[in-house]
């Protein structure tokens, strides 16, 4: 399988990068995009040259660690709700150009390649995305029934990997997909409901400081989501937001 | 020398912990803000008392080698969490979790540890719940529960597949509380490549920044490593790729003892390798097992597609071996059958190494809605990296690394044999014994995390309140930084030609091959060899780039595979140390005669930890002996 | 900026109810506008000056002001954030299952408020006062715009971009209020997609019927 790959190579966050092209034919229909990749990178190792640099980890999906921009799509081409690891080389022809990008948003700067800095996802997160709770504090678990609809809809917004694919595919590479399923997720819980009101306004306030842009209701992070996150949780984001600074 | 003393409190089973709670020493809150405590690793252990910590006012630095705290690799759990909370009113208790521990673990574990972790085992779950982990529930609001791992009650709780995920990210919740708080500053991207230790306790670590490449000197007044496993040593795994026992090693090297080292627990319910680029193998859980069956072909080579292959031509050989059990035997049990139907040439797929799960009878009884209900994101997921459809064809599985009981020893505080340095979850060898009993693994990392660790280390600091802040210009620490650089230039400085990725393939196949399911002496002996060689080549032949100063994926490699070598070293050695069969560890030297699993309790019933002494010299074993006076040592038999 | 403007939700929430005032003012214009197909001036004269001298349409005359300006500041302050947050673009971009619309509003908006200014100079002004014209008889000055070639492709080609971007804008501005459910959202949608049609549809009827037929 014979590939022309594009991919964006930069030294560090201040350098300027550039695409570089790849020929590239060891690639087989049953690798992951990233073993490809780890097998570009052997090559290139090999010639002394600078190996391309992406982050990844768990490689099942799970961690949120990798996120490549594929041929226009966060995580790639082909297949819904999948990651970069998962992303087979059977949806790539014999011959394919393929252009390999980093994510794109102001508040996530490329460290190096195509690895980019999401520490916004945690300073979001530390302005308020938690319960407060103290270990050894907790009444036994049946103290507080949860309906089982309300705890499932939790589960569904809870199952977010942070991997930022909402952003990158944003075009105003906004991240309220990923704060509104954090919102979401403890909102719909009685647990969360105590801080609710705080929390809505503070993680609002700091995504808003670290640049990221405004949601248009467009919808591609929901289509681009490994997870499937819904823009149900954007909507109830809006609600609890309003309903907090109108009390 | 050091004696091997395990500090296990007196007093009957049952009281141990509440006794040492009520008399364990206790810093003041003035003092806590002036005693600073280093945790390697967020996951559910280095998270957990990293916000414990946190919580109780100690100034806590915690350190990760991913971007961000919340990608540790607990987040891969599927199954569940066990808790004795006993909701279903199935007669669960602490002592029946603790026995099924006792008794999965193969008897080669310490009684009092393992009781602890089942005791706090309900206030991780009241914890996760408080915290807003959104565990499954029934229709009255409460809590569900599933049986998992082949024993006889419910008490596993979960979130889908995705418990791990779920309970890490409730962790990592309470730990940027902590951030937020100033109580725990965060330090990711960053690899342990050093410990420190100033007048025989622990003080210190070195790092490596991995995006800027700067070598990092920090102090504490104890030092915690929750780093994980080190399955990884088989190249393909089911851990992250990333995940790796460095920091553990470097730990061992300066005088904290390794116990257990062969004991890797092989998970059956893998999908196979399909290339030799493979770089990973995921995992499918277990619960497959529950409607799933297992067979292989019973003409060998037989290359015919599944589903022409007629019923009578198939050889169920998990319900043909274990008619009690049948599909649902313990994980080694299971790995162990499916190796020797495909060394016996009975496998199928391209290469042999993979056998059947199949879903048709459970489609044709249960209706494929039901299935899909059950394991719709599994049979996905399978599709996804196989393009096999399992509600057509069967899925393909095969055995993969998957969990170490082995790992630092510890005593009851959780404390390794230098003072000061603690180790917790699956770094340390505690709890598990010689298999680890299906849902234990979140159990045990967050108890230890969450409700052990804060007790233990105030215990032991209530003796350093009077020590200032440990300065880092101290010899200990500058000479520290020198070895991690010199080591560092020493990789960089080979040129050779091949990469750190291709030693740590040919690595785990070695290991995999000898030291994996099954062992015997001559396999072992044969390994050692050939490690000892291929370790020579790695320092002769390495290339890597040479950029220190930036971010160098190769190098962080290359330092992990350096010390893989020596982990496989002394894994094979206590492998071979250890005569008997028990667990995951299995010597074809001692099986019964119908081919199981045959334990020397006479000879064996002891914690194996081994004393590093110098750079090629052989390591100095050390035993604890291990006293069972709470339960009866019975044979494990799933016949 | 941001403080003066509010927080990212609270500017979308003025967008979307500025949105649906207009939206709700656009029937409101349609229903005067069919009284153009009457060949007698009188009644929709009368309905013009009601317009102009009615106590309470002239209070909201000001809110629906006060929505058309703050809508196009506030897109276009959201967009030029929206910009800023992605400094460096894309080399290959490939649509996803989205909105479409959603993409071109701004575009849109634009082409929309050119129009509506030269809207505004041939009827707005010219009651006002600000541009000189017989602001007593619209019927007449909209009869002989709409036989000026030029004025009714504009005023066509207007319209559909104006149905452009209702289809989005409907749907958006309940979502953007949090009225995301799975049993009405859908139905939202519907009526959405039905106004966006029949709206911009019986506008455009309205110049067509004229230049042919009168």
């Amino acid at each position: 399988m014979k590939l022309t790959l594009k991919i964006w190579r930069q030294k560090n966050a201040d350098a300027k990068g550039k695409f570089i092209t790849y020929d590239f034919d060891a690639a087989s229909p049953d690798m992951s995009f990233l073993e490809m990749l780890d097998a570009l990178n052997t090559k290139l190792i090999k010639e002394r040259t600078d190996p391309v640099a992406f982050d990844h980890d768990c490689r099942e999906g799970i961690c949120g660690s990798c996120g490549i921009y594929i041929n226009g799509h966060p995580h790639g081409p082909g297949k819904k709700a999948i990651t970069t690891c998962h992303l087979s080389m059977r949806e790539f022809k014999d011959g394919d150009t393929v252009y390999v990008e980093p994510w794109r948003a102001k508040a996530f700067p490329v460290v190096k390649d195509l690895i980019v800095d999401r520490t916004a996802f945690d300073k979001i997160q530390i302005a308020g995305g938690f319960i407060s709770t103290n270990v050894g504090s907790a009444p036994d678990s049946h103290a507080i029934p949860v309906e089982k609809s309300k705890a499932d809809e939790a589960f569904d917004s809870a199952i977010c990997i942070g991997c930022g694919a909402c952003v990158a595919a944003c075009k105003n590479a906004s991240a309220m997909l990923f704060v509104s399923a954090k919102i979401s997720q403890f909102a719909l819980l009685p647990q969360g409901r105590i801080e609710a009101k705080e929390r809505v306004q503070t993680m609002v306030k700091k995504m808003d400081e670290l640049g990221f842009g405004n949601c248009s209701n467009t919808g591609a992070c929901e289509a681009e989501c490994p997870k499937e996150i819904s823009l149900v949780n954007i909507a109830r984001m809006n609600r609890e937001f309003y309903w907090a600074k109108i009390q | 020398m050091i004696k091997l003393d395990a500090n296990i409190p007196e007093g009957p089973l049952a009281e141990k912990w509440t006794r040492y709670k009520a008399s364990a020493k206790l810093v003041n809150p003035a003092n806590k803000k002036k005693l600073d405590i280093i945790v390697v690793g967020t996951g559910l252990a280095g998270a957990g008392a990293a916000s414990a910590l946190g919580e109780l006012g100690y100034q806590v630095k915690n350190f990760c080698y991913q971007d961000t705290p919340r990608r540790a690799h607990s987040v891969a759990a599927q199954g569940g969490i066990n808790a004795t909370k006993n909701y279903k009113n199935d007669g669960d208790s602490i002592y029946r979790l603790f026995y099924d521990m006792i008794k999965g673990g193969d008897y080669r574990s310490r009684e009092a540890n393992v009781y602890r972790a089942a005791e706090v085992s309900n206030d991780v779950i009241d914890h996760f719940t408080a915290m807003g982990v959104p565990f499954a529930r029934d229709y009255g609001g409460n809590l569900d529960n599933r049986s998992f791992g082949g024993v006889q009650v419910s008490r596993t709780f979960y979130a889908k597949g995705q418990t791990g995920q779920q309970c890490l990210l409730g962790t990592y919740s309470s730990l940027i509380r902590q951030i937020s708080k100033g109580t725990v500053t965060m330090y990711p991207r960053r690899e342990m490549l050093e410990l420190v230790i100033i007048d025989g306790k622990a003080r210190g670590i070195i790092t490596r920044n991995l995006i800027t490449g700067e070598i990092e000197r920090h102090s504490a007044h104890a030092v915690v490593l929750a780093t994980g496993g080190y399955g990884t040593i088989y190249y393909l795994s089911t851990l992250a790729v990333n995940s790796n026992p460095s920091a553990v090693w470097k730990a061992h090297k300066k005088g904290a003892f390794f116990a257990n080292t062969s004991f890797i627990q092989i998970h059956p319910t893998s999908i196979p390798q399909l290339n030799e680029y493979q770089s990973k193998l995921t995992l499918m859980s277990e619960s497959l097992r529950n409607d799933g069956r297992i067979w292989v072909p019973r003409k060998k080579n037989d290359k015919r597609v599944a589903n022409e292959i007629p019923e009578e031509e198939r050889d169920y050989y998990l319900e043909r071996r274990y008619p009690a059990f049948g599909n649902l035997v313990p994980r080694d049990v299971a790995s162990r059958a499916a190796k020797e139907r495909c060394d016996a040439g009975y496998g199928v797929g391209e290469t042999g190494l993979a056998v059947y799960l199949d879903f048709r009878d459970a489609i044709k009884k249960q209706g494929k809605k039901d299935i899909e209900a059950k394991y719709g994101n599994l049979f996905e997921l399978c599709e996804i990296i196989t393009g096999i459809n399992p509600y057509i064809d069967p899925m393909r599985i095969y055995p993969a690394g998957h969990y170490t009981m082995g790992g630092l020893w510890v005593d009851y505080n959780l404390m390794t044999t230098i003072p000061g340095l603690f180790s917790i979850g699956e770094s340390n060898f505690s709890d598990h014994g010689a298999n680890r009993l299906g849902a234990s693994s979140l159990m045990q990392a967050s108890g230890d995390g969450y409700f052990i660790i804060p007790y233990t280390i105030s215990n032991y600091l209530a003796d350093d309140i009077k020590t200032p802040s440990i300065s880092t210009d101290k010899q200990e620490f500058e000479d520290a930084e020198k070895l991690v650089k010199e080591r560092l230039e020493k990789l960089v400085s080979i040129n050779g030609t091949q990469t750190a990725t291709s030693f740590h393939k040919r690595l785990g196949e070695i290991m995999w091959n000898y030291c994996g399911m099954s062992r015997n002496e001559d396999g072992l002996k044969k390994a050692k060899q050939m490690l000892e060689e291929l370790k020579k080549e790695f320092w002769t032949d390495l290339i890597i780039p040479s950029d220190l100063n930036s971010v160098n994926q190769e190098v962080e490699k290359a330092g992990r595979v350096a010390d893989y070598f020596e982990i496989a070293d002394l894994m094979v050695n206590d492998a071979l140390n250890r005569t008997e069969s028990c667990g995951a560890h299995f010597r074809e030297e001692s099986q019964t005669p119908e081919g199981e699993a045959l334990r020397d309790d006479k000879n064996f019933s002891y914690v194996a930890a081994w004393e590093y002494t110098g750079e090629s010299k052989p390591h100095k074993l050390h035993k604890e002996e291990l006293k069972f006076e709470n339960v009866e040592v019975q044979v494990r038999s799933y016949k | 900026m941001g403080k003066f403007f509010g927080s990212s939700v609270t500017k979308k929430f003025v967008m979307a109810v500025a949105g649906l005032f207009i939206i709700l003012f656009l029937m409101v214009h349609l229903g005067i506008n069919f009284f153009l197909l009457i060949d007698d001036p009188v009644p929709f004269n009368s309905a013009a000056h009601f317009m102009a001298t009615n106590i309470i349409v002239k209070v909201f005359e000001v809110v629906l002001m006060a929505g058309f300006l703050i809508h196009m500041i506030w897109g276009v302050v959201l967009q030029i954030q929206n910009w800023v947050a992605r400094p460096k673009r894309y080399k290959r971009t490939s649509s996803s299952q989205t909105s479409f619309f959603s993409k071109y509003m701004i575009y849109l908006g634009i082409i929309i408020a050119v129009f509506l200014f030269i809207h505004f100079m041939n009827f707005y002004f010219v009651k006002l006062g600000l541009v000189e014209g017989d602001h007593e008889n619209f019927h007449l000055m909209a009869n002989n715009l709409f036989h000026l070639p030029l004025y009714v492709v504009i005023y066509l080609v207007s319209f559909l971009f104006l149905a452009f971007h209702l289809h989005h804008a409907f749907q958006s501005a309940f979502q953007t209020l949090g009225l995301n459910h799975n049993k009405y959202t859908p139905v939202i949608k519907g009526i959405g997609l039905i106004y966006s049609i029949i709206v911009p549809l019986g506008f455009s009827i309205i110049p067509i019927v004229i230049y042919f037929f009168k």
